[in-house]
């Protein structure tokens, strides 16, 4: 089973900002509600393979998009 | 019928700007940010695409510096109120709209205190020399209009940014008049905050507007509430843009500014500048040709917005208006515009002017017979 991480936000305007830098990218993520254990800011965060971990960062930061961290996922 | 109200707000509006609105009653009409559903996602990534649309016309890098207000009246009184701090001092003009000038006012029972720097008598311009004159050992920031919607003339901002960056005070100006009619660059004019309105020369609907805040600046909030963020909190979250947004934003607003805007991007600042120029230049130069019309501000296009004011001797203000109106269909603005230091300052208060405020739908015939109107009303007194 593959690895994913989680990129969570404080606020949506950031998510959705981020959202078009990261298809921007190629990056392949999906939009899910914010696992609560990892953050209670704002309700959506971007779930994508572990090993795109460094991309997403990297991506963001260049954008000056500020997020909140980038987490694993814990398995379900 | 010929609107010359541009300056109060722009008429007709680009059709895309209905489209997008449309676009968004009809097929999304969610509450963006708030909800993680489909349509609340929708809903944010118009308002995502309406700030970078906004951040390339102004050159601003982070498009989340852009906070939405409901006018550049609400954007002025977040940045007023956000940074200045008892025994603060601000450097302003004495050409302002009330916009700037009933904060000041207000802020000055507060503890902070202003200094106007006056326009030229003639030209109505600024001379940035004169700003250096005031500052004071607790002067917090300059806040100037871009462009006067009195008398049209556009204040040189680079150089004011300049002196602001020199000193180490912050820079905020109102765009109100000039956003979309003439270009703003925040990082060439060292803005540190601009206050712009979306139903001017923006062409956007009326009840969207902003404030852009250079990054590392942070604002104390003057509204609290829902933000969609930080929502275990019942404190205000301070970055921005959700330190200024509180309360749903004007989505529909938002959704027709995006298109409005867009379309600016694609017709060129530059382009509609020349356009209104062009019409400014010949209604100045038929306007000089009237001898019973009195011109206030400088003629040099320049340094000119479609905006022009002017009095017919022997006739008040309210009576042109009126003539102008019932008989021959021209809608303009007479009296004081919300801004009585500006008619003080030239020399019109209480009275005030015959307003003429061009846009870019606006043409040369439609001057051509507002002259023809102005010059028989002036032959009658």
């Amino acid at each position: 089973m593959e690895d994913y991480k989680v990129v969570t936000f404080y606020s949506t305007s950031h998510a959705l900002r981020a959202e078009k830098i990261l298809k921007q990218a190629a990056i392949k993520f999906w939009a899910i509600p914010t696992p609560r254990y990892l953050s209670s800011n704002c309700g959506i965060a971007f779930k994508f393979a572990a090993t795109d971990a460094e991309r997403v960062g990297e991506n963001l930061k260049q954008a000056k998009v500020e997020y909140e961290g980038i987490y694993p996922l814990e398995k379900e | 019928m010929i609107y010359f109200d541009n300056a109060a707000t722009s008429y007709p509006k680009p059709p895309q700007m209905l489209k997008g609105m449309k676009f968004f009653i009809e097929k999304i009409g969610s509450n963006p940010g708030r909800s993680g559903h489909r349509l609340s996602l929708a809903g944010g990534r118009i308002i995502n695409q309406t700030r970078e649309n906004l951040a390339q016309l102004f050159n601003i890098s982070d498009p989340l510096k852009i906070a939405f207000t409901h006018n550049a009246t609400h954007a002025l009184n977040f940045a007023l109120s956000g940074i200045l701090e008892p025994g603060d001092h601000v450097i302003t003009s004495n050409i302002e709209h009330n916009s700037i000038a009933r904060p000041l006012r207000y802020l000055t029972e507060r503890g902070i205190e202003f200094s106007q720097v006056k326009v030229d008598e003639k030209t109505s311009q600024l001379n940035p020399e004169d700003i250096k004159k005031k500052f004071k050992k607790n002067t917090k920031m300059i806040a100037l209009i871009h462009g006067s919607n009195v008398t049209g003339i556009i204040f040189p901002i680079r150089e004011i940014g300049k002196i602001a960056r020199e000193n180490g005070v912050y820079f905020l100006v109102d765009a109100s008049q000039t956003a979309g009619a003439y270009p703003i660059d925040v990082e060439e004019d060292k803005i540190d905050l601009l206050a712009f309105t979306g139903h001017k020369a923006l062409l956007g609907p009326q009840g969207t507007g902003g404030l852009y805040v250079r990054p590392g600046i942070s604002l104390k909030p003057i509204i609290f509430g829902g933000t969609g963020s930080h929502s275990e909190e019942d404190r205000q979250p301070l970055f921005m843009p959700d330190v200024l947004e509180s309360g749903t934003a004007n989505t529909v607003g938002l959704a027709g500014l995006k298109e409005s805007v867009k379309f600016i991007l694609k017709t060129g600042v530059e382009k509609i500048r020349n356009h209104e120029k062009k019409l400014t230049q010949r209604l100045i130069d038929g306007l000089k040709e009237i001898k019973e019309v009195i011109l206030y501000g400088s003629d040099n296009l320049e340094e000119h917005l479609p905006v022009v004011s002017f009095n017919i001797k022997g006739f008040s203000p309210s009576e042109v208006g009126e003539i102008l109106d019932k008989k021959y269909q021209i809608y303009v603005r007479v009296g004081l515009h919300c801004a009585p230091w500006a008619h003080q300052a030239i020399g019109t208060y209480p009275e005030g002017t015959v307003r003429f405020s061009l846009g870019y739908y606006n043409t040369a015939k439609e001057v051509d017979f507002a002259l023809t109107a102005i010059e028989k009303i002036a032959g009658k007194s």
